[in-house]
């Protein structure tokens, strides 16, 4: 772990050590460090599924840690409830804000703590010391009646926060307030961030918009696959290129299955011109043939993930086409996609792609199971046939068709989501963010199963918020800010630090 | 996602299989039967149901006829509830069943009773009611998979549309049906036990093999328990809605048949909150009302002690209104039971 903060400074406000969380099949947080000074923005950095979301929920209260101690001014505190978090003066603001839009803004501010007399709550003290928090938050225009409803989501943030004023909040956890702003607003935030810190406040804030922490930040604490890697980094100090690297950086040498096969000369199996989704992404052409894996990097919200939901159906493309072994593919039709053979392998495995409580064999065949039967008979012995090939093809573990897939790793369910692929016969797979959730150690085996897959003749196309896994695993990269493509060519002739200059250059814009 | 406060260990990679995480694993031949601790406890109530009925009114309780009498009240219900259980298990729900099942009674009845009735055969009525409630069914289903309402509203519409227009056509007369031939078929009794419990017994029979054994089932199954798995997996999921709507639309016509069998009355009345005996009789039987995971046993199991409990009420002169005190009891109890299985369940 890297520590550049000297010790000596002020005794921290917050202090977490060593928390453990656990979720079945997964490990969510394993080993999470963080220091928190009064008066301070400490900036929480990590890609998605480091752990920073179970982080501050574990401190919202939300949920328990299996280990691990939190100190709040040195003494030990136990969060076991979101009341209990209050109390202690810790207010977490989610980025869906959770504030009641038929409500005013001084109800909203004072919403399950009401200044209230023998149950008659006491308007005029609510709006008197709801225009207070407002004046000391840089506020004052805002009128307490005001419906909140009808505010802007800059101005419900503005609620949000004076709310935890109005509890007397001593750590404000702020999760990516700025992803629902315009740039404006965002000075207006910083504002009121700084009103707040320089009341001794502190302020714990998330954001994958690099250049703002470097705006706002003191120092920064980054998380890597539910560890912390670096902490209390001083802003000033970083270059935003190592923080990425700490970020993104490889942590365990990782076997990535070796180099590509590419079948040169071959037609391509899969062929996109042109798509566009208005609002998210544009002009998007590249080719995949048989044996080859494109990978498209970019920041999380460029747009990785919609290509492959459009490209799959799932989304109806505002221009372009989507061309499978030459054949024009229906536009914004899963069904039409899935029959040409393509298969996705959702980056939201759990909720988008498995039957959590259904045994293994019927998640394998959840697209097939209409060819094992007959006149609409089910025959589950055939369908527990071929998920036995495929459990052993995988190695899938443990090898039994009749588990329910919730108690399965990350990794595993993985598996069985191109197991339901390989099923199909599908040759063209596409795979969101493959390795989430998937235990650092168990991420080889997925990179070697991905060039296999190629090998055998599949064509790949593979996002991934992991750079070195889209560099190494890719025979072609596609690199995306913004929506745009702003670099396409072989994997070869780019590098992690040339990726993230165009990343940067193309999101400033 | 459950939380709780034990550790839990996840099963890393290549752990080997453990013995006390077999409750994670079905076994060949119960591929639906996975709730066979649940079901258990429903049959356990049952007999105690019956064993207190035997206790307070003796022979006349436990007499073959008054058993006939049990089947054949649980009988309509039942198959409405079969219906209900598709609906459910796909995430849905269906308000609309008892109205529907009216609805059906009254245009059967009335192709019976007027101008025309002669000339008709009684096959023509019952075909009558079964397409007015499949119709009504996917008029649901449409609205639902097409129109995105959801199903508690659009059902809830066709509830009372579907009443409306009963009234109208019957003009809110009961039309007695007199048609021999009919009321011989369904009014008799096989083997000494009634049309009517027959035709329960072979709704139950064909659901359960619909929704364990066949294409239909897993997919209802897989869109109640993932709409969004089962559609990026290729699911035509808006058409099957539709048809899991028109299933249980066929059902209330069923039942509205059974139903003409029994009273010889066509009215709009008919099945007046049937709906919600239906619907709790299919979340006692273990059915998730999320979704996901449906019992036919299960619901059968659910409309059998209801019967029961009602019979048993009647049978010590008790009022429909204890009984109705008893029947709300027992849905919370059931449903706090089934809450505690689906958390260890899940922990596991």
């Amino acid at each position: 772990m890297v520590t550049v903060d000297p010790p000596g400074g002020p005794a921290p406000l917050l202090r977490m050590t060593g928390i453990v969380k656990h979720f079945p099949g997964a490990k969510a947080l394993d080993g999470v460090d963080l220091e928190v000074r009064a008066g301070e923005v400490h900036c929480l950095l990590g890609q998605n599924g480091a752990g920073k979301s179970t982080l501050i929920k574990t401190l919202a209260g939300a949920h328990r840690p299996d280990r691990g101690e939190i100190l709040m001014d040195g003494s030990t505190v136990s969060i076991d409830s979101p009341t209990a978090a209050l109390r202690l003066g810790i207010a977490t603001m989610y980025q869906e804000l959770d504030v009641v839009d038929g409500l005013s803004i001084a109800e909203n501010v004072f919403l399950g703590h009401e200044l209230q007399q023998a149950g008659v709550l006491r308007r005029g003290e609510t709006h008197a010391r709801t225009r207070d928090l407002l004046a000391r938050l840089g506020h004052p225009e805002l009128p307490p009646h005001r419906e909140v409803g009808q505010l802007s989501a800059a101005g419900k943030q503005i609620v949000s926060m004076a709310r935890a004023m109005s509890r007397d909040a001593r750590v404000i956890v702020m999760d990516e307030p700025s992803a629902v702003l315009d740039p404006e607003e965002v000075d207006n935030l910083f504002r009121v961030v700084d009103a707040v810190t320089a009341e001794g406040v502190a302020v714990v804030y998330i954001s994958h918009r690099l250049e703002e922490i470097r705006r706002i930040g003191d120092r920064v604490t980054v998380l890597k696959d539910g560890r912390t890697v670096a902490t209390n980094l001083r802003v000033e100090d970083e270059t935003t290129a190592e923080v990425i690297s700490l970020m993104t950086g490889r942590e365990v040498v990782t076997d990535f299955g070796g180099g590509s096969a590419g079948l040169q000369g071959e037609e391509p199996l899969l062929d996109v011109s042109g798509l566009s989704l208005a609002g998210t992404f544009e002009d998007v052409t590249f080719a995949v043939r048989p044996g080859e894996v494109v990978g498209i990097a970019g920041l999380v919200g460029a747009g990785r993930s919609e290509i492959l939901e459009t490209v799959f159906g799932a989304r109806r493309a505002t221009a372009g086409q989507v061309r499978v072994d030459g054949r024009d593919l229906a536009c914004g039709s899963v069904p039409a996609a899935v029959a040409a053979g393509i298969g996705l392998a959702p980056e939201e495995r759990k909720s988008q792609g498995l039957l959590l409580d259904e045994p293994v064999f019927r998640n394998i065949t959840l697209s097939t199971f209409d060819r094992f039967a007959r006149g609409g008979v089910l025959d589950e012995r055939a369908e527990r046939r071929v998920a036995d090939e495929q459990i052993a093809a995988l190695s899938l573990a443990p090898a039994d068709p009749g588990r329910i897939t919730r108690t399965l790793s990350g990794g595993n369910q993985q598996k069985v989501m191109l197991a339901r692929w390989l099923v199909h016969g599908c040759r063209v797979l596409l795979l969101d963010e493959p390795t989430r959730g998937v235990d650092v150690g168990a991420r080889s085996e997925i990179y070697r199963l991905i060039r296999r897959l190629a090998a055998d003749g599949a064509a790949i196309v593979l996002v991934s918020s992991e750079l070195e896994e889209v560099l190494q695993l890719s025979d072609q990269v596609l690199v995306l800010a913004d929506g745009r493509v702003v670099h396409q060519g072989p994997a070869d002739d780019i590098d992690e630090h040339r990726v993230l200059d165009l990343v940067m250059e193309g999101t400033h814009t | 996602m459950t939380t709780t406060d034990a550790p839990q260990t996840p099963a890393e990679g290549p752990a080997p299989e453990r013995g006390h995480e077999d409750a994670g694993t079905r076994r060949r031949g119960l591929p639906s039967l996975g709730g066979l601790g649940r079901d258990l406890g429903l049959i356990l109530a049952l007999v105690a149901l019956v064993v207190l009925g035997g206790a307070t009114s003796g022979e006349r309780f436990l007499s073959v006829g008054n058993l006939m009498v049990i089947l054949q009240q649980a009988a309509i219900i039942g198959v409405l509830s079969i219906g209900v259980t598709f609906v459910i298990t796909s995430g849905g729900i269906d308000l609309s069943v008892g109205s529907v099942m009216g609805l059906a009674t009254v245009w059967a009845s009335t192709l019976a009773t007027q101008t025309m009735a002669q000339d008709i055969h009684w096959v023509v009525m019952i075909f009558a009611a079964l397409a007015v409630g499949t119709a009504a069914g996917v008029i649901n289903g449409l609205i639902v998979a097409y129109g995105n309402v959801v199903s508690f509203i659009a059902t809830l519409a066709m509830l009372v549309a579907a009443r409306g227009l009963a009234e109208i056509i019957s003009d809110r007369r009961t039309q007695i049906v007199r048609v021999d031939p009919f009321l011989d078929a369904f009014r008799g009794s096989v083997l000494g036990v009634p049309v009517i419990v027959w035709i329960f017994v072979l709704v139950a029979a064909a659901g359960w093999f619909l929704l364990n054994r066949t294409t239909f089932g897993r997919r209802t199954v897989a869109i109640g328990g993932n709409p969004e798995a089962a559609r990026l997996a290729g699911i035509k999921i808006r058409r099957h809605t539709v048809m899991v709507f028109a299933l249980s639309g066929l059902t209330a016509g069923i039942a509205g048949v059974m139903m003409l069998a029994r009273t010889t009355a066509g009215t709009s009345t008919n099945g007046y909150l049937y709906e919600l005996d239906a619907i709790a009789a299919v979340v006692v039987g273990g059915t998730l009302l999320i979704g996901g995971r449906g019992t036919i046993i299960g619901t059968v199991l659910g409309v059998l002690i209801f019967a029961t409990l009602s019979n048993l009420f009647i049978q010590n002169n008790l009022s429909i209104s204890a009984q109705s005190l008893a029947k709300g009891a027992i849905i919370v109890v059931a449903v706090l039971l089934q809450q505690r299985f689906a958390a260890r369940s899940r922990s596991s």
